[in-house]
């Protein structure tokens, strides 16, 4: 065992993580009003949107994140109008590649989850806001929205965990994320134990605050 | 389309054959995760305490780190670990394990540490009268698991399972930065040769979507056979 190693790397490691939590909050906060919006579609009675919506989750679902990334980075940058616009801007950064890839991909999710919740919750209630003459707008913002929030946390939180882990996939595409620098520090160093125990040390953390903050919202919000 | 063509002229035998090898490293996995499964989830469910630890801190480090990291510590420290082993038992030469063995390897431990929780599941909400029925009729310990809490818990634990496979057949995709040639290795490989790097992600996303829904099919046709009676 290498404490030196152990005890240098740190410092990088940790200043590497403030990287893979920007791409987390941005990702998660997109990807929630994406999952949202795919969510009331996928309830949508007209079969086309239906449908779109379901071939939307569906594949980003079925695919390996990794395909989904590369497509974005490597593949789109080869469509010459692409270059022209003004899209280029963005899509040329592999940083914002990576939180477009991550958005589609937890939208995905987050719609499958938001859409179970939608389907869970019980007719009665949306009959009895109706019966207090309350307008379908408000029985959908106020009463649908708030109970599927509350319904979809501890899938949520899942999800959450699932995407902060999907991060460290930026660091194929040259992103020095937490992952990233961690893979730097072992084939310079050839000390792939130490490393792994640091950054994991971090993830786990990470991981640790995410599911303690999930349990408590989850009891603030309970019914009883 | 030519570019998919079979022979030298296009790339389709080699993505044929990477499917292939996608296919192989994710039944391993899956494997290597039930022999961990089979290992870890009598320690969660044990009465006593350090074998729970033992139990909890493989599913939680598992779990809450990045499968890439533990790919990473595989392929950077397989062979070394390997060769400190060997070096115990006076063998100083240089060993180089098999890619497919090391990614194999680390799916499989990853997708061990999902299974173990599945089986755990199951197994707890199996009814406890059936234990107490089965000790009263007097059979063995191994007859009890083999004739009476294996089949119910399968039928439980075969849809989260079939999670798990999807898990563990999307990651495999992640072995491809150690040079293993499956799907994503290859594609990478023909895009770069090629410079048509658009053509052979897409593609490699319709195999994808296509091995996940072939093996959801396959799966639905276990479920239904597992849950006759009910």
């Amino acid at each position: 065992m290498d404490f030196d190693l152990m005890i240098t790397s740190f410092p990088k490691l940790l200043g590497a993580t403030v990287i893979t939590l920007k791409l987390l909050s941005a990702s998660l906060f997109f990807g929630l009003f994406l999952g949202l919006s795919f969510a009331i579609l996928r309830l949508n009675k007209n079969i086309v949107i239906n449908k779109f919506a379901y071939g939307y989750s569906y594949i980003f679902r079925g695919t390996p994140l990794l395909v989904q990334i590369f497509i974005i980075y490597f593949g789109l940058g080869q469509i010459e109008y692409l270059r022209t616009t003004f899209l280029w801007v963005i899509l040329k950064e592999p940083y914002w590649c990576a939180i477009i890839a991550f958005t589609l991909n937890t939208g995905a999710y987050t719609s499958e989850i938001l859409r179970s919740a939608f389907q869970t919750i019980k007719p009665g209630i949306i009959e009895a806001g109706k019966s207090l003459g309350i307008p379908n707008k408000i029985i959908f913002y106020k009463i649908q929205i708030p109970i599927a929030i509350r319904q979809s946390l501890p899938a949520y939180g899942n999800e959450i965990i699932l995407m902060m882990k999907g991060t460290s996939l930026a660091s194929t595409v040259t992103l020095m994320d937490l992952t990233g620098v961690a893979k730097y520090i072992i084939s310079t160093t050839f000390k792939p134990i130490e490393v792994f125990i640091v950054a994991g040390g971090i993830y786990l953390f990470m991981t640790f605050i995410i599911h303690n903050v999930i349990k408590y919202l989850e009891k603030k919000y309970s019914f009883q | 389309m030519e570019l998919l063509a079979f022979g030298k002229t296009g790339w389709g035998d080699e993505l044929f054959y990477a499917t292939l090898m996608t296919i192989a490293v994710s039944i391993t996995a899956m494997l290597v995760g039930f022999l961990f499964a089979l290992i870890f989830t009598p320690l969660k469910l044990s009465k006593f305490k350090t074998l729970n630890l033992v139990g909890n801190f493989y599913t939680t480090v598992i779990r809450g780190v990045p499968e890439l990291l533990v790919i990473y510590l595989f392929f950077f420290g397989g062979s070394g670990a390997i060769m400190y082993v060997a070096s115990i038992f006076g063998y100083f030469e240089y060993i180089e394990i098999n890619a497919f063995i090391t990614g194999s390897m680390a799916i499989g431990i990853i997708s061990g540490a999902y299974s173990t929780e599945v089986f755990r599941g199951a197994i707890q909400s199996i009814d406890k009268g059936q234990f107490e029925a089965a000790k009263v009729l007097g059979i063995s310990k191994l007859g009890q698991f083999y004739k009476i809490i294996l089949p119910q818990m399968l039928r439980l634990a075969i849809p989260n399972l079939s999670n798990v496979w999807q898990i563990t057949l999307k990651d495999t995709s992640l072995i491809s930065v150690t040079g293993l040639v499956e799907i994503m290795r290859q594609s990478y490989i023909a895009a770069g040769s090629t410079r048509d790097p658009l053509f052979f992600y897409s593609f490699a996303a319709v195999l994808y979507l296509l091995l996940t829904y072939v093996s959801m099919k396959l799966i639905n046709k276990l479920e239904v056979k597992y849950s006759r009676g009910y």
